[in-house]
């Protein structure tokens, strides 16, 4: 007779094997390196502007003249920089951009959501998601080959018949190249942005409250007000918001379009603006190493802009995505 | 002797109402041509806006007397709608239509063989070409590509395998990150790379930052279809005794390829045509350099920036030109990735 031994426990353990050690440690590396890259951005862009912020101070944003002189030997003479009105020539220009965009977003989404029969729809989201992904220097020379005719042309009557209100308000009619011609074309690229996450939005609204409208009798405009609007009224909010970062920071397109002044200027349809990215661009050829610097210092402040912009705007998107009511 | 029921559709169309449909449609039409003919107004423009106004009004007073005042803002709604869809058309379909009419006249063959060594923007177009322009975008996107893929589903990763302790913080910072300018990524490689260590502009340091504009893309996208992937997939591959990371790599990617690729394609779609950071990266040079990592690279932005700046008609018909190679670029790479991510549905 053979004695049959019967087999010891298995081991277990919860230990991961050493591939599956590999392998979360490389998958968190990776995961981890994009946040490092963000946070080193705004190191950089600090430690190489650092030198101009300390000596301009608070007046690096509140003060608008840009000049630098230079002796032969390449030393600095005198330099002020302010951004001051490359700030509000910003939001001026993305404002402008967001207040066209938004109403023809909404529109829009709505009409892809509710109206459009299925085969319309399905061209154009394609479409306008594509739109997109257009090129921003594609946007840039069309605008200002293509559409600023158009566009000085709303802009007179715009003079013509609201002069009264003390943003269309100018006293030399140059109407080429002004914020409002910049704001226009930003509008355009922003359009898909905005469209396309209210329409996110507006999809996730209860179907069964649609019903239960419909089923009491409500038109369609009547369901959408009772129904989809409050439901998605945050999360179009977020949409802007992120056209808006995303108007900020755009540079051939305006660089391309804006004649850049540098002077505080609100009148939206007087030719003169400005914008951050684009200085950084005009400045960037012929800069000294100390004019670099104020370069780098003033990406460090579009950087936190959008950032702080983006930041608000993803939080109130997905809070509405999350919430259902 | 059979007879088949046709089924009722009440809530189709019926003939009337497709005439009345066609009579306020024609209507509003004559009568803004003649309001417009009369009045001082003229222009497009104006020809446009009336007669959208004379359609909305038609519609909801009709509508207004027939069914009631809720049915009238119904209709007024209705319109409005169409409008703001109809408005979001017309740009696209000017810029496509515009590109193509200028664009057009400059593609000859030349162009796809030539680079502008041997030539200044303002010459004719039978001199020089883009080739330097496309290898140089061809170059630079593959190397952007060779860094950020890996990366950008490493990413992905993390957020949907491993949901570590840094899963909040990664995801929410990969959203912001997408918003970042295009030109502060390239100023950041500027401070970070291009002064302290190169000192010369080259088609890599242009990479590198293109880099950073891609990771969110492929990152999100990615996370988006690994989310998609059914966790009983996983179960079955953890049950049948693999390891996490066989499990990943032999089932959860394989069965999210498709969908992978498509965040790949975005990813490209979306950088090939940047142009803020090429400016201040990579040099632009005129000639078809191989070598990313010395000596300044051209692009199709590029190409397009500088001939545009040159302003001669020549000039303005080269940057049209590539602007037509650029966008169809974009377009085939789009419609790639749609096709493919539709495909993955279908499945």
């Amino acid at each position: 007779m053979t004695t049959v031994v019967p087999p010891g426990p298995r081991e277990l353990t919860t230990e991961p094997r050493r591939s599956d050690k590999i392998f979360r440690a490389v998958v968190t590396a990776g995961g981890i390196s994009s946040l490092a890259i963000l946070g080193l951005i705004a190191i950089f862009l600090g430690y190489r502007g650092f030198e101009v912020l300390r000596q301009e101070g608070f007046g690096f944003i509140t003060k608008s003249d840009w000049s630098i002189s230079t002796d032969d030997a390449g030393n600095v003479i005198e330099s002020n920089f302010g951004l001051a009105a490359m700030l509000v020539g910003t939001i001026l220009c993305s404002l402008v951009a967001v207040v066209i965009a938004l109403p023809i977003s909404v529109f829009s989404a709505l009409f892809l959501n509710f109206y459009a029969p299925g085969w319309l729809k399905k061209f154009l989201v394609a479409i306008i998601d594509m739109m997109a992904a257009f090129p921003s220097i594609l946007f840039g020379i069309w605008g200002f080959l293509v559409l600023m005719p158009s566009v000085e042309y709303w802009a007179k009557l715009l003079h013509r018949y609201l002069g009264w209100l003390p943003v269309f308000d100018m006293q030399v009619p140059v109407y080429t190249r002004s914020p409002f011609v910049a704001g226009v074309v930003l509008a355009i690229m922003i359009i898909p942005i905005i469209t396309s996450v209210s329409r996110e939005v507006f999809s996730q609204a209860p179907l069964d409250r649609i019903q239960a409208a419909y089923a009491l009798g409500a038109t369609r405009w009547a369901m959408i007000k009772a129904v989809v609007i409050p439901h998605g009224r945050s999360g179009v909010i977020g949409g802007a918001m992120l056209g808006l970062g995303r108007a900020m920071g755009e540079t051939v397109a305006v660089f391309t379009v804006l004649n850049i002044v540098f002077q505080i200027n609100w009148h939206v349809l007087l030719g003169a603006g400005g914008n951050v990215a684009s200085l950084i661009i005009l400045k960037f050829g012929d800069a000294s190493p100390y004019e670099i610097k104020a370069l780098m210092a003033a990406g460090l402040v579009l950087f936190l802009l959008t950032l702080v912009v983006n930041a608000i705007a993803n939080v109130i998107v997905k809070r509405t995505g999350k919430s259902g009511r | 002797m059979s007879s088949t029921v046709q089924p009722t559709k009440p809530w189709k169309a019926s003939t009337k109402d497709r005439l009345v449909d066609f009579g306020i449609f024609f209507g509003s039409l004559v009568s803004a041509y003649l309001i417009v003919e009369v009045t001082p107004m003229k222009g497009k423009l104006a020809l446009f806006s009336v007669f959208f106004l004379m359609y909305m009004a038609l519609t909801a007073s009709l509508k207004g007397v027939t069914r009631g005042s809720a049915a009238a803002k119904d209709a007024l709604v209705n319109s409005i709608v169409a409008i703001g869809a109809i408005v979001t058309v017309i740009p696209i379909a000017s810029i496509l239509f515009t590109v193509l009419q200028k664009g057009l006249p400059g593609i000859k063959l030349n162009i796809f063989t030539h680079d502008m060594s041997m030539a200044t923007p303002t010459d004719p177009i039978s001199n020089g070409g883009l080739l330097h322009a496309i290898t140089g975008t061809l170059t630079l996107v593959a190397l952007a590509l060779i860094l950020s893929v890996p990366i950008g589903i490493l990413t992905a990763l993390y957020l949907t395998e491993i949901k570590g302790r840094f899963t909040g913080p990664i995801r929410f910072l990969v959203q912001a990150m997408s918003g970042v300018p295009s030109i502060v990524a390239g100023l950041f490689i500027l401070s970070a790379i291009l002064y302290p260590i190169t000192k010369s502009y080259s088609g890599f340091m242009g990479a590198l930052a293109l880099t950073i504009l891609m990771i969110p893309t492929i990152a999100r996208t990615s996370e988006e279809v690994l989310t998609l992937i059914p966790n009983d997939l996983r179960e079955a591959g953890v049950a049948l005794g693999g390891t996490q990371w066989r499990t990943v790599a032999m089932i959860v990617l394989p069965a999210a390829k498709s969908g992978l690729i498509t965040a790949v394609i975005l990813g490209v779609a979306r950088i090939a045509g940047e142009t803020a950071p090429i400016l201040l990266l990579t040099g632009g040079g005129d000639k078809v350099n191989p070598n990313a990592f010395n000596g300044p690279m051209g692009s199709l932005p590029y190409y397009i920036w500088k001939s545009f700046n040159a302003g001669s008609p020549e000039a303005i018909t080269r940057a049209w030109a590539g602007l037509l190679v650029l966008v169809g670029l974009v377009l085939i790479l789009f419609t790639s990735a749609r096709y493919l991510g539709s495909r993955k549905g279908a499945k």
